[in-house]
């Protein structure tokens, strides 16, 4: 298991939401859970220690790889699936580890009643934290598989070979496979396991397809909105008409007269549930009618950035400083400074928040489309006086996250729904709750002073955050004199984790300033950077996509209109560089983005197909924040709270893409559903700079003769 | 209440329900067809992509009243008798998703585009698919599908003519 505290260390700076306190508290009665998983043999693995159990599993069972009787192999985790791949990626490393077709592994993901806590499913942990245990019980598995042969048939171990998952006795008369284990048994004492090196791979490093795609293209993949129980009801929640209004008074009687309806108000939590969406939703109209809020005046938009810089309670800020920048800023012939404003973003995921809660004898079992399963156990069991191992939560695959689904909102209000009604309840927002009732990328302001000595080299570099996160606030460039401050602030909005988080904020900031120095150095940008750049990895990237898009050449070309930029950064272990080309119209000041070359490196591939995707959805992910997408309200409404307003990338958007994959197979690998997302805007914000020569200091990016486009920045 | 009849999935198909529900929930709650998502209760995302009469419309605006003596059809009915539709064994191959919530309506509005434009280019695929919202923004591996699925259908309607 990694180290937890560290691991926690890692990641908490993203999870503002969980400092949130509990959402309900209901009353609940306490009985008892019983699950077991199938025959077979189940291996789990604590740090170095085997431990191997024969027949059911446990209640709640760390098992780690589980040997069927069936010749079917199962790896469990705690991760879930949202669409960055690790089910595909269990899939390939125990296959790998096992000498067995991918065909023959299954993976049972984020069932709490069956899997090990593998925390939450973010900060691209899947990849460098739990790929290596799910590697290294398959390893033990194989050495058990050997160790058992060889004793079996009195031969040494080394002999071996396993093919398909077996292996054959000498004479070639006698096989042994992991089906034989399952039913016989072996001695589950630890024996050493080494994982296969990097250059042995024969499925680990193959393109594969999602192992489960099959069901989702013929529709029969059960998402958490899927998920259809016997009796089930739906339901739907009355929500407050703004933030922070809190509900004065309630008839439930509309709703109740009419026929098959469920309603209840359990302190501010009121919702009804019914056979059909349709009638549920008219319970709640009925409500709506007769409800009266207490409503409290709220930050809007247009304060936003200013409020942000008021000072918030007594948290201290996190700094960071070698050097003294005061004397660099005295050292520098020139000073610049520069003051950035990052919006508010909405994740909007596809599939929005939904669970089915069941109750059955005092005991719940939930699916849900979460990254956190255990935290929302823990949750549940809070909220209704239960204990933990009363409650199960499912995951089952679910339609996307960002990092805006770490919280189980929906889990709670079906599960309340379900005891009131008792019947199982499947509660799915809409697409309007789930814009304004989920949370945001927080926003942020961003400011940086930097002096340059008068060979145009970085003298000094005050960096300071406000709110918007402190993910890749270090600047990856060599600096003698630096300060770097996150400083806490009142988020007017509900925020929590992204895709990268701040790294988007923070990197936008810091490349951007760094075109505005090496603009007022008088030198070329990527000159500028190599100049400040030891780390050989961001270098790697940076040149790999320089060469690629031809930098040096097209830099120097004038087209009408149209420019060129470029930006680098590196984040949770790995490392990301992109140019593009920008044309800009000049009457609205609307950037489209022509060609992006984005080189990525992280580490061995595990898998380039999904890589592929990931690096390409990161960069159209990056180019909706930096085209469009800005959260925009007014006292405790949203302005733009659908896909009508909140206008997210689209097929017309997508520019000429070209990945350039940089592999270093010599190194341990890290995710890649993040970091290459933030190359993105400030790469198009130095192209838009290069045409105007008036640098941008906001997202979503508006030159300045902009009027505004049919999309959200629109909407002021 | 009134009763609506339709042919779903080549299946004749008769439901006693209010008349304005959307299709979309009454394919999922009544008639079990989880493959139509809902995605934003809008038509503004298009997850909920169902054809009508071959046309593709979302059926979370579309109430059910309107399907009256059409035909629909949804992800379920594309592959028949367990062989995959053209435009899945592509999705397929290329592996054309991520969380796959958005695959089954762009697998039915390009199924309506390959009948209008069979052999796309890829600037007709976003043209003719721009509705059509991916999160995950696959875009890209789309466009590479779809121009597949018109070679695979096109290889498809040449082997009809050997066996003919």
């Amino acid at each position: 298991m990694p180290d937890r505290t560290e691991w926690i260390a890692s990641v908490e700076p993203e999870r503002y939401e969980l400092r949130e306190p509990l959402r309900y508290e209901f009353h609940c009665d306490r009985r008892v859970f019983l699950q077991c998983a199938g025959a077979g043999l189940l291996i789990s693995v604590f740090a170095r220690t085997l431990d191997a159990q024969r027949g059911a599993a446990p209640a709640s069972s760390a098992g780690r790889i589980h040997l069927g009787e069936d010749g079917f192999v199962t790896v469990l985790s705690g991760k879930v699936e949202e669409g960055q791949g690790p089910r595909t990626e269990f899939a390939a490393a125990t296959a790998e580890e096992l000498r067995l077709p991918v065909e023959k592994v299954r993976v049972v993901l984020a069932d709490t009643q069956l899997v090990p806590n593998d925390w939450l499913t973010a900060g691209s942990r899947s990849t460098p934290v739990t790929v290596p245990l799910v590697r290294r019980a398959a390893a033990e598995a194989r050495a058990l598989l050997l160790a058992t042969a060889a004793e079996r048939w009195k031969v040494d171990a080394s002999s071996f070979q396993i093919n398909a998952g077996f292996v054959k006795s000498p004479d070639g008369k006698l096989t042994l496979g992991y089906a034989d284990l399952a039913k016989s048994g072996g001695d589950p004492t630890g024996r050493p396991a080494e994982l296969t090196p990097t250059a042995a791979w024969k499925t680990l490093g193959q393109p594969l397809v999602r192992v489960n795609a099959h069901d989702i293209i013929t529709g029969a993949h059960a998402y958490p909105s899927g998920i259809q129980r016997p009796g089930m009801l739906y339901g739907c929640v009355l929500r407050p008409p703004s933030y922070g209004a809190t509900l004065e008074s309630v008839d439930l009687n509309a709703a109740k007269q009419m026929t098959g309806v469920v309603a209840l108000r359990d302190g501010e939590f009121v919702a009804c549930a019914a056979p059909t969406s349709y009638t549920a939703r008219k319970a709640v109209a009925a409500l709506a009618a007769n409800a009266r809020w207490q409503t409290k005046p709220q930050i809007s938009s247009d304060e936003l950035y200013a409020h942000l810089k008021k000072p918030d309670g007594d948290r201290q800020p996190q700094v960071q400083q070698s050097g003294s920048v005061q004397s660099g800023l005295q050292q520098a012939s020139k000073k610049l400074t520069a003051s950035y404003h990052i919006p508010y973003v909405a994740h909007s995921p596809m599939e929005p928040r939904t669970a089915v809660a069941e109750w059955t004898n005092g005991s719940l079992t939930v699916w849900t489309g979460t990254s956190n399963p255990f935290e929302v156990r823990e949750d549940l069991a809070k909220s209704f006086h239960v204990d933990p191992s009363k409650v199960r939560v499912i995951v089952p695959d679910f339609g996307g996250g960002f990092g805006g689904k770490h919280t189980g909102e929906a889990a709670l209000e079906a599960a309340r729904l379900a005891k009131e009604a008792g019947k199982p309840v499947s509660l799915r927002w809409t697409r309007a709750e789930e814009f304004m009732w989920g949370y945001f990328r927080p926003a942020g302001v961003i400011d940086i002073e930097a002096g340059l000595d008068a060979n145009g080299r970085l003298s000094a570099w005050d960096f300071t955050n406000y709110n918007s996160g402190p993910s890749a606030i270090a600047s990856p460039y060599k600096l003698e004199n630096t300060r770097t401050r996150f400083v806490y602030a009142d988020s007017p909005l509900r925020s929590g984790s992204y895709r990268g988080l701040a790294a988007t904020a923070n990197n936008f900031a810091r490349e951007s300033f760094m075109d505005e120095l090496s603009s007022a150095a008088g030198k070329d940008p990527l000159e500028f950077r190599l100049a400040h750049l030891e780390n050989g990895r961001l270098r790697d990237v940076l040149l790999a996509a320089a060469e690629r898009f031809g930098w040096q050449k097209r830099r120097k070309e004038s087209k009408p209109n149209s420019g060129v930029g470029l930006a680098c950064g590196t984040e949770k272990g790995s490392y990301v560089a992109a140019c593009v080309e920008v044309e800009l119209d000049r009457a609205s000041g609307i950037p489209r983005l022509v060609e992006i070359c984005e080189a990525f490196e992280c580490g061995p591939v595990l898998n380039a197909k999904n890589l592929r995707l990931q690096v390409e959805g990161c960069i159209l992910m990056g180019l909706g924040a930096a085209l469009r997408e800005e959260i925009l309200f007014e006292n405790g409404r949203l302005k733009n709270g659908s896909f009508t307003r909140y206008r997210v990338p689209r097929f017309k958007d997508t520019p000429k893409i070209e990945t350039v994959l940089v592999e270093r197979k010599d190194l341990e690998p890290a995710g890649a559903g993040e970091t290459p997302i933030m190359a993105v805007a400030p790469a198009m914000a130095n192209a838009i700079f290069a045409i105007t020569g008036e640098p941008l200091r906001a997202l979503p990016l508006r030159a300045k003769s902009g009027k505004g486009d049919s999309g959200s920045a629109s909407i002021r | 209440m009134p009763a609506f009849r339709f042919n779903l999935n080549g299946r004749a198909q008769r439901i006693e329900t209010e008349a304005d529900r959307p299709l979309l929930e009454v394919l999922r709650e009544d008639l079990g067809l989880i493959g139509v998502r809902y995605g934003c209760g809008e038509g503004q995302c298009r997850a909920c992509t169902v054809l009508l009469d071959g046309r593709p419309v979302p059926s979370c605006v579309t109430p059910v009243r309107l399907a009256e003596g059409k035909s629909v059809l949804t992800v379920e009915g594309l592959a028949v008798n367990g062989k995959l539709h053209p435009v899945q064994q592509a999705f397929l191959e290329e592996g054309a998703l991520q969380c796959g919530y958005c695959t089954s309506g762009m697998m039915l509005t390009a199924v309506a585009l390959l009948k209008t434009t069979p052999n796309p280019t890829e600037q007709q695929v976003a043209e003719g698919m721009n509705n059509n919202l991916c999160r995950c923004c696959c875009y890209p591996s789309i466009v590479t599908a779809v121009r597949l699925a018109a070679r695979l259908s096109a290889m498809n309607t040449q082997g009809v003519g050997h066996a003919g």
